[in-house]
């Protein structure tokens, strides 16, 4: 096994950054999505429960090239973008996407778990205490699904952090700009050379994975003693 | 407190159809399990929409189909007491206790959290969380909780079915006396008539989603006399207990019955089931039944070819139920004076 190079060293900082960033930025619609998913009855629900998941079943790869038609230089989103001079394509912003788009079910399904423990009649009841619907979402909903907020979010980071198909389509695989931790393994698996090399980094997203599920292992622990649970 | 309630609601299969204009203070729901006790409860609250109707408690229009009007449920001021307690599970009993009260406008905050925790019995549990708490704690906390957001209607639904029987008949007091106490109204759901009879003054009966009866705890005991599984169950409250060979020997009013229940409070609630009173038309002679009563018959009922037996002994009331010919053989008519037997293990002990 060999030390890390500087291109290693900056594709790790770039991982965390688009993992980070993206599970950010997926967080709120999540939460979102869940709550409607959960408690609310409208039409199309089934349509925007097939889509939402979708990209759990697609090819990381096919999601990638749906993204690159949308955000890519005769996308409708990608002139837009263009024109307001926000360049996307092969950038590390075009990662984060693409890792929010692929976590993006994983995160939903764990705060919908989150949220569909949660007894309707404590809703129920503080309506009927006078909180009004975003009042209980606040004061109830939300502290009551932290558990599956977390779940979701260790899941959304980790699935971030190990995004290959998508990104290499709609970023690329530019060292130093976009190269995150699996492009850069994929690399150096290319040329037999560098297998330390790719060890290396191997154990490195280990150690990244471990100390996540961890950290999950220890705040949801956490959560449910100040829950009294 | 006067409700008017006029609505359709069609769930499913289930369809729910009721009309009453009911006024009191405490008022019954009474119906057995998926009978849409629950249903029209959510519609009160707003929990539920109706599918068409009105519903006005007091002059507030609570919802109106025609017109459009459906008050949000925080602005209903029905608070919910649930079977389940359903406290905060991740807050303190305080903070469950204060989740309505701070959520008042200053006029409306006129009930001192300090006295109701005192009435409630809470103060040692206050800083605690609810985990722990029993089932009789979780149940005082969410009616001080529902209590505190000083509602214009309180509704209970079916608060006592997840307690066992000692525990049931220690919170009826507290129910009571805390609606009494701050003035609020309430409506009581229970598939029990003997709370029923303990809670409430007026009783809606619903049966599939009908609104069945409109009627009396009282009335409502009697007409189900021959189909209740123990019969009408008189329910007497007694005091002073003596032990007297074996027995205890309790005041009720100016008599003195002996019971065989060895627990001694000072004040107690016994259930007597009318089928476990055996009338003489004369004195029996050497009988094992410890409790011989005279009594006179005040009035006479049928309950589905049973007859219900009113029995006044020195002011306190007794309901004995016999078959017909018993009533024929004895002719027993009202003003009739008859002797009543009672077995002193034949009450049974609810608080």
């Amino acid at each position: 096994m060999k030390t890390l190079t500087p291109e290693d060293i900056t594709a790790i900082g770039l991982s965390l950054k688009v993992a980070i960033t993206a599970t950010t930025l997926a967080l709120p619609f999540g939460f979102a999505v869940a709550w409607l998913m959960v408690f609310k009855t409208f039409r199309g629900k089934v349509v925007l429960e097939v889509l939402i998941n979708l990209p759990l079943t697609l090819p990381p790869v096919v999601i990638g090239y749906f993204l690159l038609l949308l955000l890519g230089k005769n996308g409708w989103l990608g002139q837009l973008l263009s024109a307001s001079g926000i360049p996307i394509i092969f950038t590390w912003k075009a990662a984060v996407i693409a890792s929010a788009v692929v976590g993006f079910p994983l995160l939903v399904r764990s705060i919908r778990l989150g949220m569909e423990s949660i007894d309707q009649q404590l809703i129920q009841a503080s309506r009927s205490l006078g909180a009004s619907w975003h009042d209980s979402l606040v004061t109830i909903v939300l502290p009551l699904s932290l558990r599956g907020i977390l779940s979701g979010s260790s899941l959304m980071f980790a699935r971030s952090l190990g995004e290959f198909g998508a990104t290499i389509i709609v970023a690329g695989n530019i060292p130093g700009i976009t190269q995150t931790i699996p492009l850069a393994i994929y690399d150096y698996a290319s040329s037999p050379s560098s297998t330390a090399m790719a060890l290396s980094l191997c154990l490195v997203s280990v150690v990244i994975s471990v100390v996540v599920l961890f950290l999950h292992e220890m705040l949801g622990k956490q959560f449910d003693r100040s829950k009294g649970l | 407190m006067k409700l008017r309630i006029e609505v359709e609601k069609i769930m499913g299969d289930f369809s729910l159809q009721v009309s009453a204009n009911v006024s009191g203070e405490r008022i019954g729901i009474f119906g057995e399990s998926g009978s849409g006790k629950s249903t029209l409860i959510h519609l009160i609250s707003g929990m539920l929409q109706p599918d068409k109707g009105e519903i006005f408690l007091d002059d507030i229009c609570l919802f109106n189909g025609s017109k459009g009007i459906s008050l949000a449920p925080e602005k209903r001021r029905i608070a919910l007491v649930f079977q389940q307690a359903m406290l905060f599970p991740h807050f303190s009993v305080k903070a469950n206790l204060l989740y309505g009260y701070n959520r008042c406008s200053a006029k409306n905050k006129r009930i001192r959290p300090e006295a109701l925790i005192d009435i409630l019995k809470l103060q040692p549990v206050m800083q605690r969380g609810v985990k722990n708490l029993s089932g009789g704690e979780k149940q005082r906390v969410a009616l001080g909780r529902a209590v505190l957001a000083n509602p214009r209607l309180l509704i209970m639904d079916e608060p006592l079915a997840a307690l066992d029987d000692s525990l049931r008949f220690q919170i009826i007091p507290y129910l009571k006396s805390v609606s009494e106490e701050f003035s609020i109204p309430y409506l009581f759901i229970s598939h029990s008539l003997t709370e029923m009879q303990l809670m409430t003054d007026r009783v809606l009966v619903v049966n599939q989603g009908r609104l069945v009866e409109e009627t009396t705890p009282e009335q409502l005991a009697r007409k189900r006399m021959a189909q209740s599984q123990n019969g009408y169950l008189n329910l007497l409250r007694l005091s002073d207990p003596m032990d007297q060979n074996g027995l205890y020997a309790y005041r009720w009013g100016k008599n003195t019955l002996l019971i065989s229940d060895g627990k001694v409070h000072k004040e107690s609630l016994f259930e007597l089931s009318s089928r476990e009173i055996i009338l003489f038309k004369k004195h029996p002679e050497a009988i094992s039944a410890r409790n011989l009563l005279v009594c006179t018959v005040t009035e006479m009922f049928n309950s589905e070819g049973r007859i219900g037996v009113v029995l006044s002994i020195q002011g306190q009331h007794l309901v004995a139920e016999i078959v017909r010919p018993a009533a024929d053989e004895l002719n027993i008519t009202t003003g009739s004076t008859l002797f009543a037997a009672i077995k002193a293990s034949s009450f049974r002990r609810l608080a």
